[in-house]
Protein backbone atom coordinates (compact mmCIF):
# COMPACT_ATOMS: atom_id res chain seq x y z
CA UNK A 1 0.00 0.00 0.00
CA UNK A 2 1.35 3.40 -0.72
CA UNK A 3 1.60 6.32 1.79
CA UNK A 4 -1.23 8.63 0.35
CA UNK A 5 -3.69 5.28 0.25
CA UNK A 6 -2.51 4.71 4.03
CA UNK A 7 -3.40 8.25 4.64
CA UNK A 8 -6.41 7.85 3.06
CA UNK A 9 -7.90 5.12 5.17
CA UNK A 10 -6.80 7.18 8.51
CA UNK A 11 -9.12 10.02 7.49
CA UNK A 12 -12.64 10.23 9.27
CA UNK A 13 -15.15 10.81 6.93
CA UNK A 14 -17.59 12.95 7.22
CA UNK A 15 -20.74 13.08 4.84
CA UNK A 16 -21.76 16.78 4.25
CA UNK A 17 -25.32 16.68 5.01
CA UNK A 18 -23.80 16.46 8.26
CA UNK A 19 -22.67 19.54 8.01
CA UNK A 20 -26.00 20.74 6.11
CA UNK A 21 -27.92 19.85 9.03
CA UNK A 22 -25.82 21.29 11.80
CA UNK A 23 -25.80 25.07 9.90
CA UNK A 24 -29.69 24.70 9.48
CA UNK A 25 -29.72 24.35 13.48
CA UNK A 26 -26.67 26.84 14.01
CA UNK A 27 -28.71 29.49 12.14
CA UNK A 28 -32.03 28.81 13.96
CA UNK A 29 -30.53 28.95 17.25
CA UNK A 30 -28.82 31.85 17.01
CA UNK A 31 -32.10 33.44 15.46
CA UNK A 32 -34.12 32.77 18.66
CA UNK A 33 -31.46 32.12 21.39
CA UNK A 34 -29.92 35.22 22.47
CA UNK A 35 -26.03 34.17 22.89
CA UNK A 36 -25.62 33.20 26.82
CA UNK A 37 -22.18 35.34 27.22
CA UNK A 38 -24.25 38.21 25.90
CA UNK A 39 -27.43 38.01 27.41
CA UNK A 40 -25.12 37.38 30.75
CA UNK A 41 -23.21 41.07 29.86
CA UNK A 42 -26.73 42.57 29.34
CA UNK A 43 -28.26 41.84 32.82
CA UNK A 44 -24.83 42.37 34.66
CA UNK A 45 -24.93 45.99 33.22
CA UNK A 46 -28.73 46.89 34.88
CA UNK A 47 -27.48 47.48 37.94
CA UNK A 48 -25.02 49.60 37.21
CA UNK A 49 -27.19 51.84 34.52
CA UNK A 50 -27.48 55.22 36.42
CA UNK A 51 -29.91 56.33 33.18
CA UNK A 52 -33.38 55.09 34.32
CA UNK A 53 -34.51 55.18 30.48
CA UNK A 54 -31.17 52.97 29.77
CA UNK A 55 -32.06 50.68 32.39
CA UNK A 56 -35.40 50.33 31.49
CA UNK A 57 -34.51 49.44 27.84
CA UNK A 58 -31.33 46.92 29.05
CA UNK A 59 -34.90 45.48 30.90
CA UNK A 60 -36.61 45.45 27.65
CA UNK A 61 -33.80 43.96 25.68
CA UNK A 62 -33.99 40.96 28.23
CA UNK A 63 -37.54 40.79 27.78
CA UNK A 64 -37.31 40.13 24.10
CA UNK A 65 -34.93 37.40 24.10
CA UNK A 66 -37.15 35.64 26.11
CA UNK A 67 -40.10 36.04 24.16
CA UNK A 68 -37.99 35.28 20.83
CA UNK A 69 -36.44 31.71 22.97
CA UNK A 70 -39.95 31.18 24.04
CA UNK A 71 -42.09 31.90 20.78
CA UNK A 72 -39.50 31.19 18.45
CA UNK A 73 -39.15 34.44 16.84
CA UNK A 74 -36.12 35.85 15.69
CA UNK A 75 -34.85 37.79 18.13
CA UNK A 76 -34.56 41.05 15.14
CA UNK A 77 -36.25 40.80 12.20
CA UNK A 78 -32.50 41.62 10.71
CA UNK A 79 -31.98 37.91 10.65
CA UNK A 80 -28.43 38.76 9.04
CA UNK A 81 -26.49 37.77 6.29
CA UNK A 82 -24.71 34.52 7.36
CA UNK A 83 -21.26 34.06 8.12
CA UNK A 84 -20.01 30.86 8.47
CA UNK A 85 -16.34 29.92 10.61
CA UNK A 86 -15.63 26.53 9.37
CA UNK A 87 -12.88 24.97 11.30
CA UNK A 88 -11.57 21.88 9.83
CA UNK A 89 -9.53 19.41 11.29
CA UNK A 90 -6.69 17.77 8.03
CA UNK A 91 -7.49 14.40 9.17
CA UNK A 92 -11.37 14.87 7.99
CA UNK A 93 -12.41 13.83 4.55
CA UNK A 94 -15.58 15.74 3.16
CA UNK A 95 -17.92 13.58 1.26
CA UNK A 96 -21.53 12.76 0.07
CA UNK A 97 -21.24 15.98 -2.01
CA UNK A 98 -20.11 20.09 -2.66
CA UNK A 99 -19.62 21.66 0.87
CA UNK A 100 -20.53 25.09 0.04
CA UNK A 101 -23.83 23.59 -1.69
CA UNK A 102 -24.43 21.89 1.91
CA UNK A 103 -23.61 25.27 4.01
CA UNK A 104 -26.38 27.20 1.57
CA UNK A 105 -28.42 24.81 1.39
CA UNK A 106 -28.62 24.56 5.53
CA UNK A 107 -28.62 28.40 5.15
CA UNK A 108 -32.13 27.74 3.38
CA UNK A 109 -33.82 25.42 5.03
CA UNK A 110 -33.13 27.11 8.37
CA UNK A 111 -34.51 30.68 6.60
CA UNK A 112 -37.39 29.23 5.33
CA UNK A 113 -38.35 26.94 8.09
CA UNK A 114 -38.14 29.29 10.54
CA UNK A 115 -39.87 32.44 9.01
CA UNK A 116 -36.69 34.48 9.04
CA UNK A 117 -36.50 37.80 7.04
CA UNK A 118 -34.42 36.64 3.64
CA UNK A 119 -31.98 40.04 3.23
CA UNK A 120 -29.70 39.41 0.94
CA UNK A 121 -29.95 40.56 -2.53
CA UNK A 122 -27.20 38.40 -5.08
CA UNK A 123 -25.98 41.19 -7.21
CA UNK A 124 -25.26 44.61 -5.11
CA UNK A 125 -25.94 46.60 -8.10
CA UNK A 126 -28.88 45.11 -9.41
CA UNK A 127 -30.50 44.41 -5.81
CA UNK A 128 -32.85 41.70 -6.50
CA UNK A 129 -33.42 39.03 -3.35
CA UNK A 130 -32.50 35.80 -3.64
CA UNK A 131 -35.33 34.65 -1.25
CA UNK A 132 -33.40 32.30 0.37
CA UNK A 133 -30.83 34.23 2.40
CA UNK A 134 -27.87 32.53 0.57
CA UNK A 135 -25.10 32.36 -0.06
CA UNK A 136 -23.51 32.43 3.01
CA UNK A 137 -19.90 34.14 3.62
CA UNK A 138 -17.96 31.01 4.42
CA UNK A 139 -14.16 31.46 6.08
CA UNK A 140 -12.40 28.05 6.12
CA UNK A 141 -9.62 26.88 8.51
CA UNK A 142 -7.23 23.81 8.39
CA UNK A 143 -6.33 23.03 11.71
CA UNK A 144 -4.94 19.33 13.54
CA UNK A 145 -7.49 16.97 14.53
CA UNK A 146 -10.19 14.61 13.42
CA UNK A 147 -12.83 17.37 13.82
CA UNK A 148 -14.88 20.17 12.69
CA UNK A 149 -15.88 23.05 14.20
CA UNK A 150 -18.98 25.34 12.89
CA UNK A 151 -19.46 28.82 13.92
CA UNK A 152 -22.65 30.13 12.01
CA UNK A 153 -23.16 34.38 12.92
CA UNK A 154 -26.06 36.15 11.96
CA UNK A 155 -24.91 39.50 11.56
CA UNK A 156 -27.48 42.24 11.27
CA UNK A 157 -26.21 45.37 8.70
CA UNK A 158 -27.59 48.23 10.74
CA UNK A 159 -24.08 47.64 12.34
CA UNK A 160 -22.32 46.33 9.85
CA UNK A 161 -22.87 49.51 7.71
CA UNK A 162 -20.82 51.47 10.79
CA UNK A 163 -17.73 49.12 10.64
CA UNK A 164 -14.79 50.58 9.82
CA UNK A 165 -11.34 49.82 8.39
CA UNK A 166 -8.40 52.35 8.62
CA UNK A 167 -4.69 52.12 7.51
CA UNK A 168 -2.32 53.19 10.53
CA UNK A 169 1.39 54.54 9.94
CA UNK A 170 3.31 52.22 11.63
CA UNK A 171 4.74 54.81 13.63
CA UNK A 172 1.18 56.11 15.07
CA UNK A 173 0.55 54.85 18.84
CA UNK A 174 -2.02 52.78 20.45
CA UNK A 175 -3.58 56.03 21.86
CA UNK A 176 -4.55 56.54 18.25
CA UNK A 177 -5.99 53.73 17.70
CA UNK A 178 -7.77 53.74 20.73
CA UNK A 179 -8.90 57.01 19.27
CA UNK A 180 -9.48 55.89 16.00
CA UNK A 181 -12.00 53.04 17.76
CA UNK A 182 -13.84 55.65 19.68
CA UNK A 183 -14.78 57.81 16.40
CA UNK A 184 -16.30 54.55 15.33
CA UNK A 185 -18.60 53.82 18.23
CA UNK A 186 -19.58 57.40 18.09
CA UNK A 187 -19.95 57.34 14.28
CA UNK A 188 -21.88 54.41 14.83
CA UNK A 189 -24.40 56.04 17.22
CA UNK A 190 -27.92 54.98 17.40
CA UNK A 191 -28.03 53.39 13.89
CA UNK A 192 -26.38 50.74 15.01
CA UNK A 193 -28.02 49.34 18.09
CA UNK A 194 -26.31 50.48 21.31
CA UNK A 195 -24.49 48.57 23.44
CA UNK A 196 -22.41 46.81 21.08
CA UNK A 197 -20.02 44.65 20.84
CA UNK A 198 -17.05 45.26 19.16
CA UNK A 199 -14.77 42.91 17.05
CA UNK A 200 -11.26 44.66 16.14
CA UNK A 201 -8.95 43.35 14.26
CA UNK A 202 -4.96 44.93 14.65
CA UNK A 203 -1.94 43.93 12.06
CA UNK A 204 -2.42 41.58 8.96
CA UNK A 205 -3.60 43.02 5.30
CA UNK A 206 -6.70 45.44 4.68
CA UNK A 207 -8.55 42.19 4.39
CA UNK A 208 -7.31 40.35 7.46
CA UNK A 209 -7.97 42.83 10.06
CA UNK A 210 -11.40 43.18 8.82
CA UNK A 211 -11.28 39.15 8.89
CA UNK A 212 -10.10 39.14 12.41
CA UNK A 213 -12.38 41.69 13.51
CA UNK A 214 -15.13 39.54 12.69
CA UNK A 215 -13.77 36.56 14.34
CA UNK A 216 -13.29 38.36 17.55
CA UNK A 217 -16.97 38.62 18.06
CA UNK A 218 -17.22 34.50 18.19
CA UNK A 219 -15.25 35.20 21.23
CA UNK A 220 -17.51 35.64 23.98
CA UNK A 221 -18.14 38.70 25.69
CA UNK A 222 -15.91 38.60 29.16
CA UNK A 223 -13.45 36.23 28.16
CA UNK A 224 -10.48 38.12 27.68
CA UNK A 225 -7.79 37.96 25.00
CA UNK A 226 -4.55 35.53 25.92
CA UNK A 227 -2.52 38.65 25.16
CA UNK A 228 -1.65 40.36 27.74
CA UNK A 229 -1.19 43.86 25.89
CA UNK A 230 -4.56 43.38 24.16
CA UNK A 231 -6.55 42.24 27.61
CA UNK A 232 -5.21 45.68 29.10
CA UNK A 233 -6.45 47.31 25.64
CA UNK A 234 -9.84 45.55 25.75
CA UNK A 235 -10.53 46.36 30.02
CA UNK A 236 -9.49 49.80 28.92
CA UNK A 237 -11.39 50.36 26.38
CA UNK A 238 -14.82 49.23 27.15
CA UNK A 239 -13.86 51.91 30.30
CA UNK A 240 -13.44 54.65 27.92
CA UNK A 241 -16.54 53.84 25.56
CA UNK A 242 -18.80 53.50 28.86
CA UNK A 243 -17.95 57.12 30.19
CA UNK A 244 -18.52 58.44 26.75
CA UNK A 245 -22.63 59.02 27.88
CA UNK A 246 -24.16 56.86 24.82
CA UNK A 247 -26.40 54.22 25.61
CA UNK A 248 -28.78 52.35 24.87
CA UNK A 249 -30.86 53.86 21.37
CA UNK A 250 -27.61 57.20 22.09
CA UNK A 251 -30.34 58.41 24.23
CA UNK A 252 -27.60 58.18 27.18
CA UNK A 253 -26.46 55.80 29.83
CA UNK A 254 -23.49 53.97 30.94
CA UNK A 255 -23.47 51.38 28.62
CA UNK A 256 -22.63 51.77 25.12
CA UNK A 257 -20.39 48.74 24.93
CA UNK A 258 -20.75 45.29 26.41
CA UNK A 259 -17.36 43.87 25.54
CA UNK A 260 -14.13 44.67 23.17
CA UNK A 261 -12.80 41.91 21.65
CA UNK A 262 -9.47 42.05 20.02
CA UNK A 263 -7.64 39.68 17.90
CA UNK A 264 -4.18 40.73 16.10
CA UNK A 265 -1.68 39.55 13.41
CA UNK A 266 1.65 40.12 12.29
CA UNK A 267 1.84 42.81 9.50
CA UNK A 268 4.09 44.53 7.02
CA UNK A 269 7.26 46.77 8.42
CA UNK A 270 5.14 49.82 6.51
CA UNK A 271 1.81 49.54 7.72
CA UNK A 272 -0.74 48.83 10.94
CA UNK A 273 -4.51 48.20 9.79
CA UNK A 274 -6.86 48.54 11.85
CA UNK A 275 -10.58 47.16 11.78
CA UNK A 276 -13.47 47.67 14.00
CA UNK A 277 -16.45 45.23 13.07
CA UNK A 278 -19.19 47.34 15.40
CA UNK A 279 -22.13 44.66 16.25
CA UNK A 280 -25.37 45.32 17.95
CA UNK A 281 -26.67 44.21 21.80
CA UNK A 282 -28.32 41.20 19.42
CA UNK A 283 -24.96 39.95 18.58
CA UNK A 284 -26.06 36.69 17.48
CA UNK A 285 -24.09 33.24 16.79
CA UNK A 286 -23.76 29.82 17.78
CA UNK A 287 -21.32 26.86 17.10
CA UNK A 288 -21.31 23.30 17.67
CA UNK A 289 -18.08 20.85 17.05
CA UNK A 290 -18.87 17.45 14.52
CA UNK B 1 -42.24 59.65 32.89
CA UNK B 2 -46.69 59.05 31.70
CA UNK B 3 -46.83 57.31 28.47
CA UNK B 4 -49.30 59.71 26.04
CA UNK B 5 -51.65 56.92 24.36
CA UNK B 6 -52.35 58.50 21.01
CA UNK B 7 -54.29 56.84 17.77
CA UNK B 8 -54.35 56.68 13.94
CA UNK B 9 -54.98 58.86 12.18
CA UNK B 10 -52.08 61.61 13.01
CA UNK B 11 -54.07 64.71 13.32
CA UNK B 12 -51.86 68.12 13.29
CA UNK B 13 -53.96 68.75 16.82
CA UNK B 14 -51.99 65.03 18.08
CA UNK B 15 -49.31 66.20 16.59
CA UNK B 16 -48.92 69.78 18.15
CA UNK B 17 -49.40 67.74 21.99
CA UNK B 18 -45.85 65.80 21.50
CA UNK B 19 -42.73 66.76 22.48
CA UNK B 20 -39.27 65.67 21.99
CA UNK B 21 -38.66 63.40 24.46
CA UNK B 22 -42.20 62.15 25.16
CA UNK B 23 -43.22 58.30 25.54
CA UNK B 24 -46.05 57.10 23.47
CA UNK B 25 -48.17 54.15 22.89
CA UNK B 26 -49.63 54.16 19.26
CA UNK B 27 -52.40 52.23 18.31
CA UNK B 28 -54.23 52.51 14.92
CA UNK B 29 -52.73 51.21 11.23
CA UNK B 30 -49.36 52.69 10.19
CA UNK B 31 -47.72 51.55 6.66
CA UNK B 32 -44.22 50.17 6.24
CA UNK B 33 -41.39 50.81 3.68
CA UNK B 34 -37.82 51.00 3.90
CA UNK B 35 -35.52 51.47 0.84
CA UNK B 36 -36.95 49.59 -1.81
CA UNK B 37 -40.32 50.96 -1.33
CA UNK B 38 -38.91 54.93 -0.79
CA UNK B 39 -36.77 54.37 -3.99
CA UNK B 40 -40.08 52.86 -5.92
CA UNK B 41 -42.07 55.54 -4.26
CA UNK B 42 -39.65 58.64 -5.14
CA UNK B 43 -39.57 57.25 -8.87
CA UNK B 44 -43.38 57.51 -9.22
CA UNK B 45 -43.29 61.14 -8.33
CA UNK B 46 -40.34 61.65 -10.66
CA UNK B 47 -42.37 60.48 -13.91
CA UNK B 48 -45.47 62.92 -12.39
CA UNK B 49 -47.38 59.91 -11.43
CA UNK B 50 -49.30 59.85 -7.56
CA UNK B 51 -48.82 56.96 -4.84
CA UNK B 52 -51.41 54.72 -4.76
CA UNK B 53 -51.36 55.17 -1.05
CA UNK B 54 -52.99 57.65 1.27
CA UNK B 55 -50.43 59.17 3.21
CA UNK B 56 -52.57 61.78 4.87
CA UNK B 57 -51.91 61.99 8.40
CA UNK B 58 -50.39 58.65 7.51
CA UNK B 59 -47.40 57.08 9.15
CA UNK B 60 -44.39 54.98 7.94
CA UNK B 61 -42.92 52.74 9.90
CA UNK B 62 -39.36 52.05 8.33
CA UNK B 63 -39.40 48.59 8.98
CA UNK B 64 -38.73 45.41 7.14
CA UNK B 65 -40.67 42.29 8.76
CA UNK B 66 -39.75 38.82 9.12
CA UNK B 67 -42.50 36.41 7.80
CA UNK B 68 -45.64 35.44 10.20
CA UNK B 69 -45.03 31.95 11.87
CA UNK B 70 -48.31 30.20 11.74
CA UNK B 71 -50.60 31.28 14.18
CA UNK B 72 -49.06 34.78 14.24
CA UNK B 73 -49.51 37.89 12.63
CA UNK B 74 -46.71 38.81 11.72
CA UNK B 75 -42.73 37.89 12.60
CA UNK B 76 -40.05 40.11 14.38
CA UNK B 77 -41.08 43.18 13.30
CA UNK B 78 -38.49 46.20 14.79
CA UNK B 79 -37.35 49.93 12.81
CA UNK B 80 -34.49 49.73 10.37
CA UNK B 81 -32.17 53.28 10.44
CA UNK B 82 -34.06 56.47 9.72
CA UNK B 83 -31.17 58.04 7.79
CA UNK B 84 -31.48 55.69 4.97
CA UNK B 85 -35.25 57.28 4.19
CA UNK B 86 -33.43 61.04 4.48
CA UNK B 87 -33.09 62.02 1.23
CA UNK B 88 -36.85 60.54 0.34
CA UNK B 89 -38.86 62.05 3.17
CA UNK B 90 -39.19 65.57 2.55
CA UNK B 91 -41.58 65.05 -0.56
CA UNK B 92 -43.16 62.61 1.51
CA UNK B 93 -43.87 65.03 4.36
CA UNK B 94 -44.84 67.66 1.56
CA UNK B 95 -47.82 65.39 0.18
CA UNK B 96 -49.71 64.72 3.59
CA UNK B 97 -47.75 62.01 5.47
CA UNK B 98 -47.81 63.17 9.20
CA UNK B 99 -45.11 60.59 10.81
CA UNK B 100 -42.70 58.17 10.63
CA UNK B 101 -40.95 55.38 13.04
CA UNK B 102 -37.73 54.46 12.78
CA UNK B 103 -34.41 53.77 14.79
CA UNK B 104 -31.31 56.85 14.52
CA UNK B 105 -30.87 60.53 13.82
CA UNK B 106 -32.27 62.19 11.08
CA UNK B 107 -30.63 64.82 8.45
CA UNK B 108 -30.98 68.91 8.61
CA UNK B 109 -32.98 68.65 5.50
CA UNK B 110 -36.10 65.94 7.60
CA UNK B 111 -35.59 68.41 10.69
CA UNK B 112 -36.41 71.14 8.41
CA UNK B 113 -39.39 69.63 6.61
CA UNK B 114 -40.87 68.22 9.68
CA UNK B 115 -41.00 71.86 11.11
CA UNK B 116 -41.90 73.02 8.01
CA UNK B 117 -45.18 70.55 7.32
CA UNK B 118 -46.38 70.15 11.17
CA UNK B 119 -44.95 66.41 11.25
CA UNK B 120 -43.01 64.43 13.86
CA UNK B 121 -40.60 61.38 14.01
CA UNK B 122 -40.96 58.42 16.55
CA UNK B 123 -37.82 56.51 17.35
CA UNK B 124 -38.71 52.77 18.16
CA UNK B 125 -35.85 50.59 20.02
CA UNK B 126 -34.16 48.56 17.64
CA UNK B 127 -33.46 45.16 18.51
CA UNK B 128 -36.64 44.64 19.71
CA UNK B 129 -38.50 42.79 17.15
CA UNK B 130 -39.86 39.98 18.90
CA UNK B 131 -40.94 41.97 21.48
CA UNK B 132 -42.78 44.54 19.21
CA UNK B 133 -44.09 42.16 17.23
CA UNK B 134 -46.52 41.07 19.79
CA UNK B 135 -47.94 44.87 19.65
CA UNK B 136 -49.35 44.14 16.01
CA UNK B 137 -52.92 42.60 15.34
CA UNK B 138 -52.73 42.34 12.01
CA UNK B 139 -50.62 43.04 8.46
CA UNK B 140 -51.06 42.82 5.23
CA UNK B 141 -49.48 43.70 1.82
CA UNK B 142 -50.93 46.50 0.23
CA UNK B 143 -48.25 48.12 -2.10
CA UNK B 144 -45.06 46.18 -4.15
CA UNK B 145 -45.80 42.84 -3.12
CA UNK B 146 -42.62 41.93 -5.21
CA UNK B 147 -40.37 43.38 -3.06
CA UNK B 148 -40.67 40.75 -0.25
CA UNK B 149 -39.94 41.75 2.79
CA UNK B 150 -39.42 45.71 1.27
CA UNK B 151 -42.85 45.43 0.20
CA UNK B 152 -45.29 48.35 2.15
CA UNK B 153 -47.73 46.41 4.50
CA UNK B 154 -50.72 47.69 6.51
CA UNK B 155 -50.23 47.24 10.02
CA UNK B 156 -52.44 47.27 12.54
CA UNK B 157 -51.16 48.18 16.24
CA UNK B 158 -51.92 48.53 19.47
CA UNK B 159 -49.68 50.46 22.20
CA UNK B 160 -47.04 50.42 19.88
CA UNK B 161 -44.07 52.00 22.27
CA UNK B 162 -42.20 54.73 20.90
CA UNK B 163 -40.56 57.90 21.96
CA UNK B 164 -40.88 61.41 20.21
CA UNK B 165 -37.54 61.74 18.39
CA UNK B 166 -38.24 65.08 16.54
CA UNK B 167 -41.12 67.00 17.42
CA UNK B 168 -43.15 69.49 15.12
CA UNK B 169 -41.05 72.81 16.45
CA UNK B 170 -38.64 71.32 14.78
CA UNK B 171 -36.72 69.91 18.50
CA UNK B 172 -34.39 67.15 18.30
CA UNK B 173 -33.89 64.70 21.08
CA UNK B 174 -30.20 63.78 20.05
CA UNK B 175 -29.00 67.38 20.40
CA UNK B 176 -29.81 66.85 23.96
CA UNK B 177 -27.80 63.94 24.60
CA UNK B 178 -23.98 64.61 25.74
CA UNK B 179 -22.00 62.22 23.76
CA UNK B 180 -23.62 64.43 20.58
CA UNK B 181 -22.11 67.47 21.92
CA UNK B 182 -19.38 66.71 22.97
Amino acid sequence: MTDAVDRRLSMREIDVTKIRDAVRELCLKANFELRGDVLRAIRKAIPKERNARAKSLLKSIVENAGIAKSKRLAICQDTGIVFVRLELGQEVALVGGDIEEAINDGVREAYSKGCLRKSVVGDPLTRSNTNTNTPAFISPEIVPGDRVRIDVMVKGFGSENKSQVKMFKPTETVEDIKGFIKAVVKGAGPDACPPFVLGVGIGGTFDVAGLLAKKALLRPVGEPSPKKNLKKLERELLKEINSMGIGPMALGGDTTVLGVNIIDAPTHIAGLPVAVNVSCHATRSAGKII
Amino acid sequence: MSQIRITTPLTKDIIAGLKAGDEVLLSGAIFTARDAAHKRMHELLLRGKRIPLNLKDAIIYYCGPCPAPSRRVIGSCGPTTSSRMDAFTPELLRLGLGGMIGKGDRSLEVVRAIKKYQCVYFLAAGGLGALLSTKVRSARPVLFRELGPEAIYRLEVKDFPLIVGIDSKGNNLYDKTRWKKS
